[in-house]
């Protein structure tokens, strides 16, 4: 079985994001957000709560649909290649989405299932993403019987499972310890750059953000700014991003 | 390979269906005990006091036990088709939902899968109710079970579709209250499942045509028939339509630009 990872060239464009708007009602959640990740590239979603992150995670995966703008995932219309583009996608949400009463390896089998991979195929792929979490061993265990950092590590492996060219994360870190919460940032990270993989965090913890990340400043439903972390840091004329982020939404707090 | 990523998305979608029914044994024990009070008690109580017709299927006299049968058989249906509903809100408030709709398949596919989960799972129940009946001393004719499996499979599919279609409405699993007293409870009795609708026209002529139309009535009439060897047309097309109805609702109703997901806002 091919799968969509190993086609993408490392300067592809992952995720394009134009002219979105969204509203609940007469609400506007999100209003002509545009943006680009290429492939490798790893990208903060930097927002207050209330931003818009969850929708436009919403709208990226489909499970809402946009009424006015474009998304495309590796060059495929969410909208109109829908399959394609869900196909190279892997998500992590912000709740956790996993199966309490089942066991680490019936959930993942059953994502594998759902994604067409059977067999010692889906097996191998398994195990190879649970050893690189550290998590072969637990495999069965019920999720219910692990703590907060592991069953996200099952949630990152399980995203990866089907080798997808981009990876979102919706605040994966929330309620974790700091070891755990380091060992998540750095892992996503060494995707991202050792295995070329598109990553979109959206979070609004401004220490998970690397110096090498690209930055998305979302404020009500708006993008006050995006660019690398230096290109932030002298578009405000600030030291921190701390402050920046600050500066862009008007003293937002959090 | 597309026929391959289909076959095995619906296989792991009835195996986790199956599985977490399996393992949820006090589910299984309440969806048997249901049926069998209302066998043993109930219709033991109620066996004088409802003379009953000589009335097709039936080539003879009755006892009323062996009447509601059919009707306890839709019952245990028609609330495996509700739970299959508030496993859906169950797994929307999860999240675990949102993995299943971000699969790279058509969401018709996806929900039509779960349908057929959650059908195999009613039919395993009505066999294992069939049996003790048959202990019981309610003995329709053998071929009646292999009969009843087609009929049972298509009102299973439309109860299970209606409660697709409600799962798609319903926000919270505290809302699923009102489904038990607006669709399961006046669904049950206003139907054919605990007396014959000339009984029920005796009494009242509107609720006669009420229960004559409810789905649940025609779906129960098709088991009843099909478990004494015989064919009922117009509860077939009559199952058959309400399914196509209540399917094409729910699929609307999941349908992201048209559906209800989109009204109920996001946290961030």
């Amino acid at each position: 079985m091919k799968l969509a990872f190993s086609q993408i060239d490392s300067r592809a464009t992952a995720l394009s994001v134009k002219d979105l708007s969204f509203s609940y009602g007469g609400k506007k959640a999100l209003d002509h957000v545009g943006f680009e990740i290429q492939a490798g590239e790893c990208a903060v979603l930097l927002g207050p709560n209330g931003a818009g992150k969850s929708t436009l995670f919403a709208l990226i995966t489909r499970l809402y649909d946009a009424r006015s703008g474009r998304i495309e995932l590796c060059g495929f219309d969410i909208k109109k290649q829908t399959s394609k583009a869900l196909g190279r996608l892997g998500v992590v949400f912000q709740q956790s989405t996993l199966d309490m009463d089942l066991t680490v390896m019936q959930n993942l089998d059953y994502h594998a299932a759902l994604h067409g991979m059977g067999g010692k195929f889906a097996k191998q792929r398994i195990q190879q993403e649970l050893e690189r979490l550290n998590m072969y061993e637990r495999r069965k265990e019920k999720i219910r019987q692990l703590n907060g950092g592991h069953r996200r590590r099952v949630e990152i492996a399980r995203a990866l499972l089907h080798k997808p060219s981009l990876l979102l994360l919706d605040e994966p870190t929330v309620g974790l310890d700091v070891p755990s919460r380091q060992d998540i940032v750095e892992y996503v990270h060494h995707l991202a750059k050792d295995e070329n993989i598109a990553v979109l965090w959206a979070t609004h913890l401004i220490d998970e953000i690397f110096p090498e990340d690209k930055l998305i400043i979302l404020h009500k439903g708006q993008i006050e700014a995006a660019g690398s972390v230096a290109e932030i840091l002298q578009q405000t004329g600030v030291a921190t991003i701390k402050e920046a982020f600050y500066a862009l939404t008007q003293g937002t707090q959090e | 390979m597309k026929f391959l990523h289909y076959w095995r998305a619906m296989w792991g979608i009835i195996w986790r269906e199956c599985w977490r029914f399996v393992t949820q044994r006090e589910r299984f024990v309440s969806a048997l005990v249901r049926p069998l009070v209302w066998l043993f008690i109930f219709a033991a109580g109620f066996r004088s006091a409802l003379g009953l017709a000589i009335s097709p299927p039936y080539e003879t006299y009755i006892l009323y036990e062996v009447y509601i049968v059919p009707g306890l058989c839709g019952m245990i249906q028609l609330f495996n088709g509700m739970q299959s509903s508030l496993s859906m809100v169950y797994d929307r408030e999860m999240g675990s939902m949102r993995i299943l709709l971000t699969c790279p398949l058509p969401r018709w596919f996806l929900l039509l899968s779960k349908l057929l989960a959650g059908t195999a799972v009613s039919i395993l129940q009505v066999y294992v109710f069939l049996g003790i009946a048959w202990c019981y001393e309610i003995r329709p004719p053998i071929p009646g079970f292999g009969w009843i499996l087609p009929a049972l499979t298509l009102s299973g599919l439309m109860l299970g579709a209606l409660g697709l279609l409600l799962s798609s409405f319903i926000k919270q699993l505290e809302n699923f209250a009102g489904v038990m007293n607006f669709v399961i409870f006046p669904m049950f009795f206003m139907s054919t499942a605990l007396y014959p609708l000339w009984k029920i026209k005796e009494s009242s002529a509107l609720l006669y045509r009420l229960a004559e139309y409810n789905p649940f009535s025609q779906a129960v009439e098709l088991i009843r028939y099909a478990l004494y060897g015989q064919f009922n047309q117009t509860a077939f097309v009559y199952t058959l339509a309400a399914l196509i109805v209540f399917m094409t609702l729910a699929i609307l109703g999941y349908n992201p630009s048209k559906g209800m997901m989109t009204r109920k806002g996001g946290s961030g």
